[in-house]
């Protein structure tokens, strides 16, 4: 159940694991994330499903180390299990001819963003991708990016690699260049919140895909509770996908920290 | 069944036994108290509160049953376990029979024994109340009968049918799912149970503590269903991870609904987002199913010193016990109403008391307010007086204008109730559902709107009890039988 079978490195944090899944692989779309669980005694952490193959029966996680439960995840190699797998969850993408659309994505965000891309583009979009990242050698996905839309956006905050500058710089200039249609981002949520303030200036539909603390991931607990137009909604079963310009990231932001000074 | 019940009274040992002690004689033994642990040293673990009764309790208690000609215990029983026999079994000593009774009808006779509201179920049917006498702890010899052929190591294995080769889906497998697998396999049925979490056992496992339902009591009751030929599939979502027609692909010729009531109800007042205030769900499934108060877990849970639950039911008695048990110097009950109308049961309202938990009563949350990190640190009160009865028959609250308190609180858990999960009402097309979520099904059988899809537990309740699950569980067994039967 759940073997891992292959493993690459993005960056010293960023890992990529193809796994073993084949209910999850036939039935998940854009969008849908899955929990995972590894131990007894783990903790049960969603994930974006960033690809599937049907033939192979595999999907696709990218996980970025950055707390104890995505560094077990992590450090899992070939053959190693996940203990437990559980998806796909949440509300698929929702893809339609829209005309152009910006993809922005930042850090760990990026892998999950790649699916939406290639929907998008595939439902005959101009798909213009803004990748952001610290430093060059974070820049991940660039290629795949690349062969599944119209162009390819780098932007980095040293100006190592690309354009110098925020991922709110890449898209501004798009905007300024030419008509945007929809903007979907998938990042940290600070860079989420920047991304929608900025695409509502300009009155442009802003799809976020959020990732909150979660528990069950079907609904049962309302960890993940946020607030989108002043109406409380659970990311696990609303979501992940909400009106970035009706979410209130700061909220958001501050229930991130809810066990900041707990966590083991 | 009722000749069997008959027949079964009419045995000789029956017979025998009701001669050796006159009504009046039983009637007067009075009702046996459970054995419990100090609520000082219980309320700093997660050991199990009752300890259960001795065999000469139980054979003592059983006693005091009359053996009735028209057993009206019986009635009150959703799962109709033949409670007199059971019970007359204890009597003489012979407890692996009295089990075995127990079995022929339920389940989960150790889950039942332990958190079934029988003051409200078979108790309540007991002739001794008519006498004005307390009614035969019908519960605890339940409790006891289960717990002897567990602990003898001889647990048997009810009979099976002949296998049909018919192949039958159960979603779920909360107390509704267990209880129509257990039927279902005991008619020779290939069953499944797919349960959406990586522990099976629903609500039994994520919802009731420890203290209350011990893990290991269900998994010991889940791993006879296994013997029973019953498979488990887990991290499995019906309706996600393989649809209502990938269950058809597979075969399956009649599925059983059983998901329960998964989402979490929120009062939507001010403050309900801070961080530290979250469901009951929430909480007790971060301590009981991730055992997140164990420091090997992966899982946090925040540790309230001052700790409110909001909420007057079982669920709540169990969040604000297990707060106590994490370590809260003061733990709350809040609830809008008088203790009178509280839903949750007299044993647990008296063990939270016992184990040093406030009761709150006639107050409502208004607002939570939270300090500049956005964690909470008070919570506003409404004064409640009771006015005239409202559609559920209790007195209806009515706030007292200006009569607002505020108190100190780190940690606020929301237990208001739930509402269905809607996982299975939206992804099988052409079921018929109520307003609330749930799932319509014909009262008598259980049966959807779709003809293999039966349901019952609080997917169809909303949000019930145990026992009232496993009985949905029984019905649609024994109706899907009958319809697989005459097709």
């Amino acid at each position: 159940m759940n073997k891992i079978v292959s493993k690459e490195y993005f960056s010293p944090q960023v890992v990529k694991l193809e796994v073993e899944a084949p209910l999850i692989a036939r039935s998940r779309k854009a969008g849908h994330f899955v929990i995972v669980k590894v131990g007894k005694k783990g903790e049960r952490i969603p994930l974006t499903i960033a690809g599937a193959d049907t033939e192979k029966g595999t999907i696709t996680l990218v996980i970025q180390a950055v707390g104890n439960s995505s560094k077990k995840i992590c450090e899992l190699n070939v053959g190693d299990e996940i203990t437990d797998l559980v998806g796909p969850l949440g509300q698929a993408t929702h893809i339609e001819k829209v005309g152009t659309v910006i993809c922005a994505g930042g850090g760990v965000g990026v892998a999950p963003l790649l699916p939406i891309v290639e929907a998008f583009h595939k439902a005959g979009n101009r798909v213009i991708v803004v990748l952001a990242a610290r430093t060059k050698d974070l820049v991940i996905l660039e290629d795949q990016m690349k062969a599944n839309s119209d162009e390819v956006v780098i932007m980095t905050d040293d100006g190592s690699y690309g354009t110098k500058g925020l991922v709110t710089n890449g898209i501004e200039n798009i905007i300024n260049r030419e008509k945007v249609d929809l903007c979907v981002t998938i990042g940290p949520a600070i860079m989420m919140k920047f991304v929608s303030a900025l695409t509502k200036k300009y009155e442009i539909p802003t799809v976020a895909s959020l990732n909150t603390i979660m528990v069950d991931g079907t609904g049962m607990c309302g960890a993940c509770r946020i607030t989108v137009g002043g109406k409380t909604k659970f990311v696990c079963v609303d979501g992940p996908e909400f009106d970035a310009h009706q979410v209130d990231f700061d909220e958001m932001l501050m229930r991130l920290s809810a066990y900041k000074e707990v966590e083991k | 069944m009722k000749e069997q019940i008959i027949a079964r009274r009419n045995e000789p040992w029956r017979d025998e036994l009701r001669k050796n002690l006159k009504n009046k004689e039983r009637a007067d033994i009075p009702r046996v108290h459970m054995n419990e642990l100090d609520p000082e040293y219980r309320s700093h673990n997660s050991e199990e509160v009752n300890l259960g009764l001795t065999a000469e309790q139980a054979m003592q208690e059983a006693k005091r049953c009359l053996d009735c000609p028209n057993p009206t215990c019986m009635s009150g029983c959703p799962v109709s376990i033949q409670i007199p026999t059971f019970v007359k079994y204890i009597e003489v000593g012979k407890f692996l029979d009295a089990a075995k009774v127990l079995k022929e009808t339920s389940a989960l006779p150790a889950v039942c024994g332990r958190v079934c509201p029988q003051e409200k179920q078979c108790e309540a049917q007991c002739i001794h109340l008519k006498m004005k006498k307390d009614p035969v702890a019908i519960g605890y010899l339940e409790r006891f009968a289960a717990d002897y052929e567990r602990e003898s190591g001889q647990m048997s294995v009810p009979e099976i049918a002949k296998p049909n080769g018919i192949k039958i889906a159960v979603v779920g497998s909360g107390p509704a799912g267990l209880s129509f697998a257990g039927d279902m396999a005991k008619r020779g049925y290939d069953i499944t149970v797919f349960e959406a979490l990586h522990e099976i056992g629903g609500v039994l496992k994520y919802g009731i503590p420890e203290f209350r339902l011990p893990n290991e009591i269900v998994d010991v009751e889940i791993d006879i269903l296994r013997k029973m030929g019953v498979k488990f599939l887990n991290n499995c979502i019906v309706g996600k991870t393989i649809t209502y027609e990938d269950l058809h692909v597979d075969g399956f010729k009649g599925i059983f609904a059983a998901s329960g009531a998964g989402l979490p109800n929120f009062m939507n007042i001010p403050g309900e987002n801070l961080i530290g205030v979250m469901s009951s769900n929430e909480y007790l499934t971060r301590v009981n199913l991730m055992d997140a108060a164990n420091p090997e877990s992966d899982t946090p849970v925040l540790i309230g010193k001052k700790v409110a639950v909001i909420g007057g039911g079982n669920t709540a008695m169990d969040s604000v016990r297990t707060a106590r048990r994490l370590g809260a110097e003061r733990s709350m009950i809040v609830y809008r109403r008088s203790e009178e109308e509280m839903p949750a049961r007299i044993e647990e309202v008296k063990h939270a008391k016992e184990e040093g938990v406030e009761f709150l009563t006639l107050h409502n949350p208004i607002e939570y307010i939270g300090d500049e990190r956005g964690r909470v640190k008070q919570m506003r009160l409404q004064k409640m007086a009771l006015g005239e009865p409202d559609a559920s028959g209790r007195r209806r609250p009515i706030a007292i204008a200006g009569a607002i308190d505020t108190i100190d609180v780190d940690e606020v858990i929301v237990s208001v109730g739930v509402s269905p999960n809607p996982l299975i009402p939206s992804t099988f097309k052409g079921l018929d559902v109520t307003k609330w979520g749930t799932i319509i099904v014909d009262e008598s059988t259980m049966r959807s709107a779709l003809p293999d899809v039966y349901a019952g537990g609080d997917i169809v309740r909303g949000g019930a009890t145990v026992i009232l699950a496993m009985g949905d569980g029984r019905k649609a067994a024994a109706a899907m039988h009958q319809q697989l039967s005459s097709d």
